[in-house]
Formats: structure tokens, sequence, C-alpha cells
């Protein structure tokens, strides 16, 4: 599957698009040179004494007493300076992620719940206050700070281009740095197995310019715009029927807290955690019959009937 | 009974030393089984001291616990092994009334820290379900309980051997590994006791 | 001199009528013969290792491509777990303890195991635990938590089921097994070898083994704290992993770690062990730097307490302890470079004689390096960021346990089968297994360092497609399939050589140590005389030491044949010291496994009444076990 004006290739650890990541790969290449060295000269050493000796006669023992220097310099010595050295640079690199010395204003709040990701933005004043999910916004070239924290069960955030995975553990914060030094968007997926639909809990960051955030944050601190015409309809059924009882749309009566907020949900580029590209036919199906595209989604497949249906995503559709 | 002829030498182990490290198996096994049940507990007092580390509640919830019936039910126990000691050493020397007498002191000695020790149980104004902190609490004197109880049982049968006159001197094994395996279950208490009841009053 | 018993069938005779199991079920039931159970234990590891083989190709075909539908998601969970606890618990570990059921006393020239009885217990209970666990696939109800199963994931909130259950109470069980096995182990290794065979002579396999028992005495009470307070949270409502009550998540991953790093070295250093003594046989020469290799042996014992925490380095931990964690990771590879450097030099300073065990040894040393430094990759915190909860690690692990236990594995099959069987396996058909394995494992296993480098996250039952994971996965899918035909292969070489392979003298490869001085398949009592060594290698004494008049003697001991007899030595330097009674046959090891299956399953379905029942029977076995029989017997 792959999403319409998105340009999706691997998102690997050795494509890093941030200092942290970079620093990380980094790390990466040099010990995956050192490792296919070893590698290389331990079968080299191996086929070449297999053969070296061919046709001697097999009766007779060789005394003990050779070899003992490979060991000492080949298993010891050298070993431990290679490895001196990895663990220098491990130090190096560990200690380089430290504090940034410059942040973005805005923190996230990332809580991990099976299977989507609710984010909760904080702008500098305590007015400034949005609650999205699975699609995290930062500004571009500025360090967010991002505390994780879990819903239920352990997951794990990782953006491989971003950097490595931090777990969202019940009863703990964790706390990073989140930047993206070029603008783009970058896949990351759940890395901690939590279940039935571990497999599809993705997210994506959506690295932008300043001015740009500025604006996406702006609206999102906003409630869902006044609906009219057909959308009126589909804004009644969503409220006064069973959706209700776990998303919010603020602004309106919908108030649950189980599933992910959708007060601007027509601006993100994916439903069902990355899953489905957002567009009318993926978010009728989706809302008539989740079980089947998601099974053990906690989102029950409901009795709905199809007029409703077709209010409701009309509805849904204007909520930019 | 031999009817074919092999030189003498062949008949017997060819020397037979009295190395300092013999042990019969059962022995050996014994030490091992202790050892294993000692990390047993060390894991359990491992998680006890890291969910007191990462606790953001008070640590005990109520405060540290009582010592009114812990301190003298302590007494108890290491009185037991004292007695123990001593059956253990009568039995070295063939004594068969001393061991019985010492096996018997210690298992009443060891009823009775049980009984106390449910006392305590029903004194609690938490349960197993209450906290982790109850569940801590249960758990390991739960299992250290559970593990007075199989000492007993061992006792018990040991006793009943030595009443019937199974051991001599040189031929003691099992009084010598229930005494060991006593030993063992009261210096887990010690522990027990120092993490439970003394730790939280230290810190 | 070895005329002298051997000549003598009286000897002979009563010794066999001593040791020999009887015929029929009951002497099946009650037999503690250890070449029985060495060999019961192998059959049933393997047949767990192709039960998760099964399961791994299961997953394979699911993966091969991408939002395939085969398994629904809560299926392939299940499978995943089901896969690594077979692997893990009922396959890896289970398979050495068979070789080294086996292998031991005629190592070490002893006559049994020192605890022949609970020798027939860690069968038993082995056997119950694994069908135990495999009940779950009956019940429907299959652990789905990974085999780290870790908390709150698997408490009962988010896994309502009996599969949590059937894996705590399951792995308790097991436990049981293990330890009873190590103790076993380490009580052998202290009371049984033969007169001579001080600390330096003893076979590396023996050091393995050993340095696994006693890791395992440590280390296993871990896991049962773990699964014991997993059960209680789950049944008993009761909070040490619920964050909301005092208790916390990582208490779990603590604990699991603190065993589970430890048992990753209990599954591969007795296969260490294996390759360090059979790759000096067909290298024509003794192991280069034995000292070094048995001190490295249990350095990894050791150290392998200290690295539990780089399982944890994505948890947010003090930059402090990742740093201390990460340089213990990377110190315990150095006894493991040590080890890799003797096996090279033994190559390169012996002359090679070719054979499908030799070829195994030798791929398997590649394989060890290259899972060796991607172990040392994860153990760069920054980096292992990146790759943790990847299929780079997925790769990793594979490396490890496959090619540091199934392809020593493998290949100490066609080195003792012939003892085991007294029938050769063909070669022929060997090298074929051997290079479709190899070729078929690194077809399969390479590309998942590739696709974790890609950014594929471990334990996803599908994945989209365009972000360039389909090819890897396909390849690897292929890869697992040949693989899959290279034990298929051995499988085959194994039935056909039992009816047709060669008659197996009773040393086949020209090697060195006691195993090969009995005949093919050994008689019921090993030795008609226990020997005494006199150097570590006492099958080349005259080839080795020319000069030196020190000749391990294989006949003038004594027969010790007025009983079921063996002789018990020294701790250390084995000097003769009592003519040890061995305990008979018995079917109270059976009782005591089958009242503790009572318990388990009482425990899993909630029964009281059973588990007390059973819980009687248990402290009834375990009396009427160690009541002496006769007052002969009395200790």
């Amino acid at each position: 599957m792959t999403l319409p004006g998105l340009q999706l290739a691997s998102p690997g650890p050795l494509r890093p698009a941030s200092e942290m990541a970079t620093r990380e790969a980094q790390l990466g290449w040099a010990l995956i040179a050192i490792g296919v060295i070893v590698v290389l000269i331990i079968t080299a050493l191996v086929l070449t004494g297999t053969f070296r000796h061919r046709g001697e006669a097999a009766e007779q023992i060789r005394r003990e007493g050779e070899g003992i220097r490979w060991i000492t310099i080949g298993g010891i010595v050298l070993p431990a300076i290679v490895l001196l050295a990895a663990f220098g640079l491990t130090l190096k690199v560990l200690r380089s992620q430290q504090l940034p010395s410059r942040s973005s204003d805005v923190t996230i709040e990332i809580v991990g719940h099976r299977w989507w990701w609710e984010l909760r933005y904080q702008g500098a004043n305590s007015q400034q206050h949005a609650v999205t999910a699975n699609e995290i916004h930062i500004p571009v070239g500025r360090p967010v700070r991002v505390a994780l924290k879990s819903g239920d069960v352990i997951h794990s955030f990782w953006v491989p281009e971003l950097g490595g995975k931090t777990d969202l553990i019940p009863g703990q914060e964790n706390v990073i740095w989140l930047q993206a030094d070029r603008a783009g968007v970058y896949r990351g997926q759940c890395a901690e197995f939590c279940g039935a639909q571990h497999a599809q809990m993705a997210l994506m960051v959506v690295a932008e310019a300043p001015d740009d955030f500025a604006r996406w944050f702006a609206l999102q601190q906003e409630g869902a715009p006044a609906p009219t015409g057909a959308a009126l309809r589909g804004r009644d059924a969503f409220v006064g029927g069973p959706c209700a009882l776990c998303h919010e749309i603020r602004g309106t009566e919908a108030g649950g807290r189980q599933g992910p907020d959708l007060t601007h949900l027509a601006g993100r580029k994916t439903i069902a955690a990355g899953l489905l590209p957002n567009d009318r036919g993926k978010l009728t199906a989706w809302i008539l019959d989740p079980q089947t595209i998601k099974p053990g989604s906690l989102m029950p497949r409901m009795r709905l009937n199809d007029q409703d249906v077709a209010a409701m995503v009309e509805y849904l559709e204007t909520l930019q | 009974m031999t009817t074919y002829p092999l030189p003498e030498t062949a008949r017997k182990p060819p020397v037979v030393a009295e190395a300092a490290d013999v042990r019969p198996p059962g022995r050996w096994a014994m030490i091992l089984v202790v050892a294993t049940e000692a990390a047993f507990f060390a894991y359990l007092l491992f998680s006890y001291y890291y969910l007191a580390s990462m606790a953001r509640e008070p640590w005990p919830p109520d405060g540290p616990l009582r010592l009114h019936l812990s301190l003298p039910n302590t007494i108890v126990l290491l009185a037991s092994s004292a007695t123990a000691q001593w059956a253990e050493w009568s039995a070295r020397r063939g004594n068969r009334s001393a061991v019985l007498s010492g096996l018997l002191v210690t298992l009443l000695l060891g009823i009775a820290f049980l009984v106390v020790q449910g006392l305590e149980y029903s004194e609690q104004r938490f349960g197993p379900t209450t906290d982790a902190y109850g569940s801590l609490f249960f758990t390991i004197t739960g299992f250290h309980g559970a593990h007075v109880l199989v000492g007993l049982i061992m006792l018990a049968v040991v006793s009943t051997r030595a009443a019937m006159g199974h051991f001599q001197p040189g031929r003691h094994l099992a009084v010598s590994n229930a005494v060991l395996y006593w030993h063992f279950v009261d210096a887990v208490w010690l522990a027990v006791f120092i993490t439970l009841y003394l730790s939280p009053r230290l810190i | 001199m070895s005329a002298t018993v051997l000549s003598h069938p009286e000897a002979v005779e009563r010794l066999t009528r001593e040791w020999e199991t009887p015929p029929g079920i009951l002497g099946a039931l009650g037999t503690v013969d250890h070449k029985l159970i060495g060999k019961r234990y192998l059959v049933t590891a393997f047949v767990f290792l192709v039960l998760g083989g099964l399961e791994a190709a299961a997953m394979r075909a699911q993966l091969a491509g991408p939002n395939r539908r085969l398994l629904s998601p809560e299926l392939y969970n299940q499978i995943f777990t089901m896969h690594g606890v077979t692997m893990i618990f009922l396959y890896a570990a289970p398979v050495l303890s068979g070789f080294a059921n086996y292998l031991w006393p005629l190592l070490i020239g002893a006559r049994d195991m020192a605890l022949p009885r609970l020798n027939a217990l860690s069968y038993w209970v082995f056997l119950f635990a694994g069908l135990f666990i495999y009940a779950s696939v009956l019940a429907g109800q299959m652990p789905d938590g990974g085999w780290f199963s870790y908390a709150p994931l698997s408490e009962r909130v988010a896994s309502p089921g009996l599969g949590p259950d059937f894996y705590a109470l399951g792995l308790l069980f097991l436990g049981i097994s293990t330890t009873a096995g190590a103790v076993n182990f380490v009580v052998t290794f202290f009371t049984l070898r033969a007169p001579g065979m001080s600390l330096n002579r003893v076979p590396i396999l023996l050091w393995g083994s050993l340095s696994t028992a006693v890791m395992v005495i440590f280390a296993m009470p871990a896991l049962t704290v773990a699964c014991v307070f997993l059960y209680f949270d789950r049944r008993l409502g009761m909070h040490f992993f619920d964050a909301v009550a005092g208790g916390h998540p990582l208490l779990w991953q603590h604990l699991f770690w603190m065993f589970g790093h430890p048992w990753v070295y209990i599954v591969v250093l007795p296969a260490m062990g294996i390759v360090s003594d059979i790759l000096p046989v067909f290298c024509r020469r003794p192991l280069v730097g034995y000292t070094y290799v048995v001190m490295a042996t249990i350095a990894t014992a050791i150290l392998g307490f200290g690295v539990w925490v780089h399982h944890m380095f994505s948890t947010g931990l003090p930059s402090v302890a990742m740093s201390f964690f990460s340089a213990a990771s990377m110190v315990i590879a150095i006894p493991s470079g040590v080890t890799v450097l003797a096996w090279v030099a033994t190559i390169w300073f012996g002359r090679v004689v070719s054979s499908t065990a030799f070829l195994f040894m030798a791929g398997f040393v590649v394989l060890f390096v290259m899972g060796g430094v991607s172990g040392v990759m994860t153990a760069a915190v920054p980096f292992d960021w990146q790759l943790t909860d990847s299929y780079f690690v997925v790769a990793h692990l594979h490396y490890v346990l496959v090619g540091i236990n199934v392809f020593p594995v493998i290949g100490a099959s066609y080195f003792w089968a012939p003892k085991m069987t007294g029938r050769m396996l063909s070669e022929r058909l060997g090298r074929w297994n051997f290079w479709v394995m190899f070729v078929g494992f690194n077809l399969g296993f390479f590309p998942m360092h590739i696709a974790g480098l890609l950014g594929m996250p471990r334990r996803i039952y599908t994945y989209p497609a365009g972000l360039g994971w389909d090819t890897v996965n396909l390849v690897t899918t292929i890869g697992a399939y040949l693989f899959a035909v290279g034990v298929l292969l051995f499988v085959i070489n194994l039935v056909w050589s039992l009816r047709r392979g060669a008659q197996a003298s009773p040393n086949p490869w020209d090697s060195p140590t006691l195993e090969w001085s009995v005949s093919s398949p050994p008689p019921p009592y090993n030795f008609a005389v226990i020997p005494v060594v006199r150097s570590r290698h006492p099958l080349w004494e005259d080839r080795l030491h020319p000069d030196d008049p020190a000749r391990t003697d294989l006949s003038a001991g004594s027969p010790l044949d007025e009983g079921r007899l063996t002789l018990q030595t020294s701790a250390l330097d084995a000097e003769p010291a009592e003519v040890l009674p061995m305990p008979g046959d018995s079917l109270w090891p059976l009782a005591l496994a089958l009242s503790l299956s009572g318990c388990f399953t009482g425990l899993l379905v909630g029964n009281p009444i059973l588990t007390g029942l059973s819980a009687t029977l248990l402290v009834v076995s375990v009396t009427g076990w160690l009541w002496p029989e006769t007052r002969e017997q009395l200790p």
C-alpha cells in the first residue's frame, strides 16, 4: 500500500535526518566495518587452515604447544584494543546525546495506547493546548521536548531516521528530544510488542518550516468548525451515537477519551495509526468494519445504518 | 564366590584415599539445593528493594512493621538452629536419644514459629492484594513459611528414622542434611527480618 | 591386561545383570540408565526443534510478502511466542542436557550420573512440562506475549485468557527439571571422575556443562520469582507489576533478564565445549590452549550475570548505568575471542581431516564470530537504541542460537551417533546436509540484519509494501525453507543409517577420550573396570607422549561387580575415595513427575482440590524415594 502524496522509502537507521540519528549511524557504520573485517579475517584463517596440510598422514597426532600466542595476541590483546575503541566511541556518542542547547517552546506528551499514539501538545503558555493522534508535527531544526508515557502496556517510540527507540512504560515518564534537520515526513512504528495489533501501530513525524508549524499548532488548538448541510446530520449521528463514547471532538458534546481525538481528523494524512490513507472511501470502510481491517482493534464493529455513516463521513471530512 | 582368577588389585579400588574434599553425593545435592533456594530468596528480596526504591508513595505505606511478635519469633527460630545443631552433633557421636530429643525440640520450636507468624498475619491491616507492598510482604513471608513447613516435614521424617535406629556414627547423612536445610531456613529468616522489619526503620 | 576382566564372562555377566534395564514397560518407565535418559532427552528435544521449526515456517510464509493474511494477528502472535518458548526452553537447553547426560559418565569413566534417579526425574519433568506448555495448543490458548512475555501486557487486563498462565506455570514446571539436572551435573563432576582425572584432564564439554549447571543454580530462581509474581498478579490479584498500586513493569524485565542473559550462555557454553572437544579430533592435534579455553568458559559464566541490563537500554535508564552495562557487555566478548582463536589456531596448527562433523564445527566457528560481532554492536548503547527490538536483533539471536547451538548439535550427532547407535551416519548425505543447512541459514538469516537496518521492527505479523522490506523478507523466507530442507536431510540420514548404516567400531574417528575405549554402543555398565586416567588424551598417549611413561590404564582397576557399584573420587584431584553403591531403577521419579503435573494442572485450572491431592502425593513420592529400601543402603 502506498500513501498518496507521501514518499516513503525505507525508514532505516542508516538514513539519518537528525544530529542524534547521524551520530548513531556513524557509530553503527564504524561497528559494522569492524565486524566485517573480523568476520573476513576469521573466515580466511579457517579456510586456509583447513586446506593447509591436506594429505598429510592422519594417524599422526601433533604435539601441543604451538599457537598459544594466537590466543594471547589474537584472542585477548587485539580484541581488547578494538573493544576499548568501540567503547570509547560508544561513550562519546552517549555523552553527546545529552540535553540540547536550544529548544522549541512547544513540548509534546506522547501516550501510547493499544494501538495508536495520543499526542498532547503544550505551548509556551498554559492556554496553548492541543490534542491529536498519530501524526506528530514539529518545527524543522528545533529540538522538541517529548515526554513518553503509556496508557496501558509497554510501547516503544521509534522513528529510525530521527533516532533510536525509547520505551513508553506505565508508571514512568521517559523524556527524549525529537529533532529533524530536514523538512519531510518520517515514518515511525511501535517497537515493543504490545499485543494483537502491534504491527499496525505506526506514526508519522511531519517536520515543517517553523511558520507552517505555528499555523498548524494554532489550528489544532481550536475546536471543531461548525458543520452545515449534510455534515450537520453527520455531527448529530456522531454525537448521539456510540462514537462519542470513545472519541472527543472538541467543540461538540462528543467527549470520549478511549480513542483518538478527532477534532481535526480531516487534516491528518492517515487513519487507524498509519494503516490507511485518510480519504472518504477508506474512512467509510473503517467506520463500517474496523475488525476486518485491523482485527483485534479496540474499536468495535458497530450497528450503524449506511445513511448515518455517509453523513458522519461527510461531517468528519469537514474537520480540517 | 569369585570363580575366576583375577589379580587382587583388580578386586578393589587401587587406592582408598582419605581426601578432605570427599562428600557423599547426597550431601553435595543438599548443598546445591540450599544454594539455589538462597538465590530464590535473594531475588525475592531484590524485588522488595527494587520496588521500595521506585516507590512514589511512602514505603511501607503504613509505616514500619511492629516488632512485638516478630522479634521474639526471630529468637525462637534462632534457638531452633542451636537445638538442630545439637541433634547433628549427637548423631555424630551416635547418641540416639539425644538426636531424637534435639530433633523434637527443633520441631516444636519450628511449629511455634509458624503459629506466631499466623498470629502476626491476622494482625496486619493490609492483605496481599492491598498494594504491591502487601503482595511483597505476604509472598516473601509466605514462601519462607512454606520452607519452614518443608523443613518441619524433613525433621519429622528424620525423627521417625532416628527412632527406628537408622543412624550410626558416620551414617547419618539424612540428619545432617535436614539440619543443614534448617540452618538455611533460619538464615533466610534473618535476611527477611532485616529486610521487612528493620530496613524501613534504618532508612 | 585388558583380558583379565573381559575374558571372564562371569564378571561381565554379573555387571550386565546389575546395570541392564529390564525389558518391558515397567523397565522402560523405571530405568535410571543415563544412556537411555540421554537418548530420550535428545529425541524429545529434537521433536520440539521440529515443532518450533514448523511454527517458524508458518511465520515465514506469512512474512514472505507484504500485507499477507495467511495468519490472523492473534494466531501469528501465539505462534511466534510458541516458537521462541519451544526453541529456547524446550529445545536448546534440553538437547545439550541430552548430550551431557549420555556422554558425561562415558567421558569421565563412570557407570552413571551421581544421582541416577534425579536424572530420571529431570527427564520426566522436562517431558511433562513440554506437554503442559503444548496443551495450550489443544486448549486454543497459546501464550502470546513473546518468549520474554513483558508485563503488563501479560497481566490479566491485557491478556485475559489462559495463555500467560500456561507460560508462567509451564516455565516454573520446566525449571524444576533444569534445576534438578544442574544439581546432578555438579554433583557428578565433583564425585565420579575416574581416578586420575584431575581438573586439568577433564574434556571441555564437562567444563561447558558444569559452568552451565552452576549458572542454572543461581539464575533459574530469577525466572521462578518472575513467573510466581506473574501468576500471583494474574490469579490472586496481587500488584507486583501494577504501576497503579506500587508495583513496576520493569521489575519483570530485571528479573527476567537476570535469568535470561545467563540463559543465553547456558544454551551455548556446552555447545562450545562440544566444538572444543570435536574439532581437535579432525585437526589431528590437541586443542590449542586448553587452560585458556577452560578459563574463558568459567569467565563467561561469571560475567554472564553482569550484563542483563543490555536488554533494557531503551527503557530510560540513567546513562551511568548504561555505560557500565555496555562496558560489561563488551568485556564478555574477550573470553569468546580467546575461545575463537583457540579453535582457529587448532585448525591452523593441525592437519585437517575433513568430515561432516568437521564441516559443522568449522561452519560453526564462522557463524559464532558473526553472532559475536553483531552482539558487540548491540552492546554499543546509542546504536542499540536503533537495533533493539528490530529484525537486526532477530538476526543476531538466530546467529547465536542456531549458529552456536544447532550447528554443533547436528555436527555432534554425526560425531557421536556411532557411539550411541552402533551405526555410522552417511558421510555423503552428511555433506549435503551441511551445505544445504549452511547456505540456507545464511540466506535466511543474514538478510534479517538488513531488514533491521531498514527499520523493520520484530514481532510484526505483517508489514506494508513500499518500505523496502519486501525483497529481504522474501529472501529470508526462501532461505528459511532451504534451512528446513537441510534439517530434513539430517532426519533422513539418521533414519536411513539406523537401518543401513555401516557398523561402527569402538573408535571410528580415532578420538582421544574415554567414551571411545568402549564398544559402540557401550555396554549397560559403561566400563568393565573403572579406568585410571593419566593424561588429557587417554587414547592418544602412545603418539602424543611417546617418551612419557605415564599411561592411562583401562583394565587394571576393579570390576566392582558385587552389586551396582561405581567409584567415588575426591572432588579436585580425583583420588579414589569410596566404592559407591548406586540406586537402581525406580518408579518414584515418574510418580513425583506425575504428581507435579497434577499440581501445575490444578494451579492452571484453579482447582485447589487437585492441587492439594497432588501435593500430598508429591510428599509421599519424595519420602518413598528417599526412604532406604534395605539396611545396607542406609547412607
